[in-house]
C-alpha cells in the first residue's frame, strides 16, 4: 500500500529543519518544496533521507542537491539518481565545494552521460591489458599515450582518452584493442621502412600535387597490405577486426583498386609495393575507400622523426658494443695481435615465414662464429624491425677514438663545483673510468647528510589508505617469519625425532657411534639478513615518482618489521664528483619510530644520480654487519646521471664496476626500477636476472614488498 | 621385503625417449661422459632438461637414478643409512650410492632446493677423485667409469638464497639449454601430441608471445611442456582458446590484468 505524498507544507517545513543553516529571507525552502510536492511519497522519502545524509557533511551541499533534485528525479530513475549523489559527494570530498556544487548543478549533463556510462570505455581501463597485449606480440615495447588523434610513432601507441563507438563495452575493447594492433602492425610489418633508393617517405607523398591525399591514399593501400600480414599471422584477430568493421560498413575496393590491392595481399609485398600502387592509382581521380574503423591517422612526419632518433642512437650504441666485444675477444685471444682492419661482423638470419617472430641471427666475427653480448642482439632486434636488415655501417666496429662521446659531456665544467663543498670531514671514493679502464683515485667526495624530518603525518596517512593491503602483507609475512617448520636431527629439541632414533639405534647396533642429534625442534627462523634500500632521490623522480617510492617504503617498513630482517634506508643525490649526498633515512640500528617516519615523508627529489659513490660506500657499511645473507636494493628511475659527464656508458660503466665491488663483498646486489628502457642498460650493470622492471608507478608500492619476499625466499 | 630400495633393472631406460637436439649438446654430453666429467644442465623450467637426461641414459645404457631435490634433502639421504630389520641391522644404499655402485646415471634435478651440505657430499664425486665417501660405513666408494653424475639447475630464479656456488659449479661442464626455435618447437609439440601441424605452430607463436612478456609482468614465459600440455588438451578435443587458457595462461600468472592480456593474445591467434 503506498502512502500518500506529502504536501507542500509538509515538505517545506522537512527542509527547513534540514537546511536551516544555509536558509535566509532571501533564500527559502519554498521553491524546492513546491518542486518536489508533485513527486510520489517514494520519491520524497528518497530525497529527504539523502538531504539527511548530505547535510551532515555540508548544507550548502544539501540545499544544492534540494533545488536540483525535482530536476534529477525527472531525467532519471532512483537508481540513477544514487549514482550522481554519490558521484558529486565525491567530488565534495576530493576538490572542495565550489567544484562539489557545479557538478550538483551539471545534473543534466550526467544524466545524458549515464546511459553511455554502460558501454563508454575509457583509456585507464584498458591501458595496461593493452599493453601486455602488444609488448606479448612482437618487437620493441610500445608504450600506450591516450591522445585526440589515433597513430603511432613507431616508440608509442596514441589512442582515445575513450572510446564509445558500438553499443556495448566488449566491442570498445574490441576496437581500442584493433586500433592497438593495427598501429602496432605499423610499426611490425615495416610500413616506415623506406626502400632503397628513396629518402623517406614524407618526401614520397610530398612530391604528389596534394600531398595529404597521398598520404591518405598510401594509408588506404597499407591498412590493405596490413590487414593481409594480420590474416596471414593472426587469423584472429583479423576475424574479429573485420566482424568490428562490418558493423561499421562494408569496405570495398573500387574495381580498379582491386589488381593493386591483390598484390599487397600477397606474402611478399611490401611498402615499396605500395608506393608503387600508389604512383599508379594518384592518376585516378576515383574514390579512396572509406577509413577502417581501426585505422586512426598516419603522421608520417612524426614515425622519420622518431626513427631518425633512434637510429643515431642504436648506431652509437651498436659500434660501442661492438668496439667493448672486439676488445674482450683480442684480450681472450692468445694469438698473434690481428691486423690493425677493423672487425667486421656478419649476421644472416633466416627468411621468417610469417613475420611473427624475431628472427635468429647468426653471428660472425672476422668469419669466425661469435655470440655477441645481448645489448648487440637486442640492438639488432630493434634495427631489423626499423630497416628489415642490419645495414653494413653498422656492423663495422670503429677503431679506439673513432667515436667521440658528445662533446662537452666528458669535460666537467668548473662552474659546476663553485658550490662544492670543501672535502673535510667527507668520505673519498674512488671512481672508475673504463675509457682508461683504472681508478680515478679519490674521485668523489661524500657526505652523510641527515634528513631533517618533515612534521607531516604522512605514514599514518599511507597506513590508512592501504589498511586493507597491509593486513594482507601481515599475513604473508607472518606465514613467511613462522614457516612453521620442524627441524629434524638437532641436539635439542622439544620432541624426539624417531627417524634419528631408528638410525642411531641402527648405528649402534653395527657398533658405531650414537649420534646425539634425536630431537625434533620447531623452527625458529633465524632469517639473518641485512638489507640497505637506497632510494633515488634524484629530480627526475618529482611527482608521482617520489610518491610512489615513499609509499612503497611505508609498506615496505611495515613488512620487514613483521620479518624482522635488519635493515637501513638511504636517500641519494648530488650534483659533480665534489657534492655526492646521501642522505640518512633509517640506520641499522635505529628502530622504525617516529622519527623514522617522518624522514620517510620527508623524502623529496634533488638534483642528480651518481650510483657508483654510493654503492661503495654503502656496501662499506653493509661490510660491517654481520649477516649471512646481505642485499643492497635500488629503487630508481633511471640511468645513472651527474652533471659533469657522468652518464651514457661512463656512469653505467662505473656503476657496474662499484657494483662488481659490492658482489666479491659478500653483497647481492638487486634493482627495482621504473624505467622502461631498463632492459638495455640494467643486465649489464646488475646482470639478466638482478633487477626488475616495473612499468606502472602506480603498481611500486604494490610490488616492492612481493619483490622483496620473491627475493628472500 | 627387501629393503635394497633400489632394482638395477628397473632403472634402464627401455624405450627411446622421444628427443630432438637443439645444437650440439649430445655430443657435448657424449665426449664429458667419456672423458668423466660431471654435466650440469642449467635452462628455465619446462625446456627440456630432465628428458634429455632420460635420452642419454638411454643412448649410453645405463640405468637412469633421478633425485628430484627438496629443501629437507640431506647428505644421508642421497648416501645412505643404516636399518633394522627383524633385530639386524643392514645397510642401506642412497640413490647416489647405487648409482655409484651399479655404474649407472644419476640426475640430481633441481640442485639448488637440496640442503647446502648435500652439494658438498658430490664434490669428490664430482672432480677427478671421483669417489664417494661413506663416512658411516667408512668405505670410500670409487665410482666406475660408467657412472656418470648429472644436476641441473634454473639461472632464472630471483632469490639469493637459491644459488649454485662457484666450487660447485666449476667442477661440470655446462650444458645452456633454452626454449627451441620455433620450427623445432611446433615439431616436437606434434610429436609428443600427435597434433596437426598448423595449430601447433600457433601454440608455438603463442609461447612465443608470453615470452616476450618476461620481465615485463611474467616471471617466467609458456615452457615447451605447457605448449604439450595445451597441445593435448586441444586433441582430446578442447577449444585452443580455453585449453590455451586452462594450460597456459592461468599456469603462468594470477594477475588479472595480465590474464586478460594473454587471452586476447590467444584470441588472436586461434
Amino acid at each position: 500500500m503506498s502512502k500518500r505524498p506529502l504536501t507542500f507544507e509538509q515538505l517545506e517545513h522537512r527542509l527547513e529543519e534540514y537546511l536551516d543553516p544555509v536558509l535566509s529571507t532571501r533564500r527559502t525552502a519554498e521553491a524546492p518544496a513546491q518542486a518536489l510536492s508533485i513527486f510520489s511519497r517514494g520519491q520524497q522519502d528518497f530525497v529527504l533521507h539523502w538531504i539527511s545524509v548530505i547535510v551532515r557533511t555540508n548544507s550548502e551541499m544539501g540545499y544544492q542537491f534540494a533545488s536540483q533534485a525535482p530536476d534529477a528525479l525527472r531525467l532519471m530513475d532512483l537508481h540513477g539518481v544514487e549514482k550522481w549523489i554519490i558521484q558529486f559527494m565525491d567530488v565534495y570530498d576530493k576538490q572542495g565545494l565550489y567544484p562539489g556544487c557545479a557538478n550538483v548543478q551539471a545534473v543534466e549533463q550526467f544524466a545524458a552521460d549515464l546511459h553511455l556510462r554502460e558501454f563508454v570505455l575509457n583509456f585507464e581501463d584498458v591501458v595496461s591489458v593493452l599493453e601486455h597485449y602488444v609488448h606479448g606480440l612482437a618487437g620493441r615495447a610500445l608504450k600506450l599515450q591516450p591522445n585526440e588523434i589515433v597513430y603511432t610513432d613507431t616508440e608509442h601507441l596514441y589512442l582515445p582518452r575513450r572510446l564509445r563507438l558500438f553499443r556495448t563495452r566488449q566491442k570498445n575493447f574490441g576496437l581500442y584493442k584493433a586500433m592497438a594492433s593495427h598501429l602496432w602492425a605499423q610499426t611490425w610489418f615495416g610500413t616506415f621502412r623506406v626502400p632503397e633508393g628513396l629518402v623517406s617517405l614524407v618526401n614520397v607523398c610530398g612530391s604528389y600535387a596534394d600531398p595529404e591525399r597521398a598520404t591518405r591514399l598510401f594509408h588506404a593501400l597499407e591498412t590493405a597490405r596490413l590487414n593481409a600480414c594480420i590474416e596471414r599471422g593472426l587469423p584472429g584477430l583479423y576475424r574479429e577486426m573485420m566482424a568490428l568493421q562490418s558493423e561499421q560498413a562494408e569496405i570495398r575496393y573500387a574495381t580498379n583498386w582491386t589488381d593493386a590491392v591483390h598484390r599487397l595481399q600477397a606474402p611478399d609485398a611490401t611498402v615499396r609495393d605500395t608506393i608503387r600502387a600508389l604512383q599508379h592509382l594518384y592518376a585516378d581521380e576515383g574514390h579512396l575507400p572509406p577509413p577502417f574503423c581501426f585505422q586512426g591517422r598516419l603522421m608520417l612526419e612524426s614515425a622519420e622523426a622518431a626513427i631518425r632518433a633512434r637510429q643515431d642512437r642504436e648506431k652509437h650504441a651498436f659500434h660501442e658494443n661492438l668496439r667493448l666485444m672486439d676488445h674482450k675477444l683480442e684480450a681472450n685471444a692468445a694469438g698473434p695481435a690481428r691486423a690493425s682492419i677493423p672487425p667486421r661482423l656478419q649476421a644472416t638470419w633466416p627468411p621468417s615465414q610469417d613475420g611473427l617472430h624475431d628472427p635468429q641471427i647468426e653471428w660472425t666475427l672476422d668469419g669466425r662464429p661469435v655470440t655477441p653480448p645481448e645489448e648487440i642482439r637486442a640492438l639488432s632486434r630493434s634495427i631489423l624491425q626499423d630497416f628489415g636488415e642490419i645495414p653494413d655501417e653498422y656492423l663495422v666496429a670503429a677503431g679506439d677514438g673513432a667515436y667521440q662521446l658528445v662533446p662537452g659531456s666528458d669535460q666537467p665544467a668548473p662552474s659546476v663545483w663553485e658550490r662544492a663543498y670543501h672535502e673535510e670531514g667527507a668520505w673519498l671514493y674512488n671512481e672508475w673510468d673504463f675509457r682508461r679502464q683504472h681508478y680515478r683515485k679519490d674521485w668523489c667526495v661524500l657526505r652523510e647528510i641527515e634528513l631533517h624530518p618533515s612534521e607531516e603525518r604522512y605514514v599514518d596517512e599511507v597506513l590508512s589508505r592501504y589498511r586493507g593491503l597491509i593486513s594482507g602483507l601481515r599475513r604473508t609475512f607472518e606465514a613467511l617469519r613462522g614457516e612453521d617448520r620442524i627441524l629434524k636431527k638437532q641436539i635439542h629439541g622439544d620432541d624426539i625425532d624417531l627417524d634419528a632414533v631408528v638410525e642411531a639405534y641402527a648405528d649402534m647396533h653395527v657398533g658405531l657411534e650414537m649420534s646425539e642429534r634425536l630431537f625434533t625442534k620447531h623452527r625458529n627462523l633465524e632469517r639473518d639478513m641485512a638489507v640497505i634500500f637506497m632510494v633515488d632521490m634524484s629530480g627526475s623522480t618529482k611527482g608521482w615518482i617520489n610518491d610512489a617510492e615513499r609509499e612503497a617504503l611505508v609498506l615496505l617498513c611495515e613488512a620487514l618489521e613483521i620479518l624482522g630482517d635488519r635493515y637501513a634506508i638511504y636517500g641519494f643525490s648530488g650534483m659533480t664528483r665534489k657534492r655526492c649526498e646521501l642522505y640518512r633515512i633509517k640506520r641499522f640500528d635505529e628502530h622504525y619510530a617516529d622519527p623514522v617516519k617522518r624522514r620517510i615523508a620527508a623524502i623529496r627529489p634533488q638534483d642528480y644520480t651518481r650510483m657508483g659513490v654510493i654503492i661503495r660506500h654503502l656496501s662499506g657499511l653493509l661490510a660491517d654487519v654481520e649477516a649471512r645473507t646481505k642485499l643492497l636494493i635500488t629503487l630508481s628511475d633511471g640511468k645513472p646521471d651527474d652533471y659533469d659527464g657522468y652518464r651514457g656508458e661512463y656512469g653505467i660503466e662505473d656503476t657496474r664496476q662499484a657494483l662488481i665491488e659490492a658482489k666479491h663483498q659478500g653483497i647481492f646486489p638487486f634493482c627495482i626500477t621504473i624505467d622502461t628502457e631498463a632492459h638495455d642498460y640494467l643486465p649489464r650493470m646488475y646482470g639478466a636476472v638482478n633487477y626488475v622492471l616495473i612499468d606502472e608507478v602506480r603498481k611500486l608500492p604494490l610490488k616492492v614488498s612481493d619483490i622483496y619476499r620473491h627475493l628472500t625466499t | 621385503m627387501d629393503p635394497q630400495a633400489f632394482k638395477t633393472a628397473e632403472h634402464f631406460v627401455k624405450e627411446q625417449p622421444y628427443y630432438e637436439p637443439q645444437g650440439a649438446e649430445i655430443a657435448l654430453f657424449e665426449a664429458a661422459y667419456a672423458n668423466q666429467i660431471p654435466v650440469l644442465l642449467k635452462g628455465p623450467t619446462g625446456c627440456g632438461k630432465t628428458r634429455f637426461m632420460e635420452h642419454m641414459a638411454w643412448r649410453l645404457r645405463r640405468p637412469l637414478i633421478t633425485v628430484s631435490c627438496h629443501d629437507d634433502l640431506t647428505a644421508s639421504d642421497l648416501v645412505g643409512r643404516y636399518l633394522i630389520i627383524g633385530g639386524e641391522t643392514r645397510w642401506v644404499d642412497g640413490p647416489l650410492a647405487h648409482a655409484v655402485r651399479i655404474g649407472g646415471v644419476c640426475y640430481l634435478d633441481e640442485i639448488v632446493e637440496a640442503r647446502k651440505d648435500t652439494t658438498v657430499v658430490i664434490h669428490p664425486l664430482a672432480d677427478d677423485r671421483r669417489v664417494l665417501p661413506m663416512e658411516k660405513t667408512g668405505e670410500l666408494l670409487q665410482a666406475p667409469p660408467e657412472f656418470c653424475l648429472g644436476i641441473s639447475y634454473n639461472p632464472g630464479y630471483q632469490s639469493v638464497l637459491k644459488d649454485l656456488k662457484q666450487s660447485t659449479r666449476q667442477r661440470f661442464v655446462a650444458i645452456e639449454f633454452d626454449y627451441p626455435p620455433p620450427e623445432l618447437e611446433r615439431t616436437i609439440v606434434t610429436n609428443e601430441s600427435s597434433l596437426h601441424q598448423d595449430v601447433a605452430e600457433k601454440l608455438v607463436k603463442y609461447a612465443r608471445m608470453t615470452r616476450n612478456l618476461k620481465g615485463s609482468g611474467l616471471d617466467e614465459g609458456a615452457s615447451t611442456r605447457l605448449l604439450v600440455h595445451a597441445a593435448k588438451l586441444i586433441v582430446a578435443g578442447i577449444d585452443p582458446g580455453i585449453a590455451c587458457r586452462g594450460a597456459v595462461s592461468e599456469a603462468l600468472s594470477d594477475d588479472p590484468e595480465m590474464l586478460s592480456a594473454m587471452n586476447e593474445l590467444s584470441a588472436s591467434l586461434f
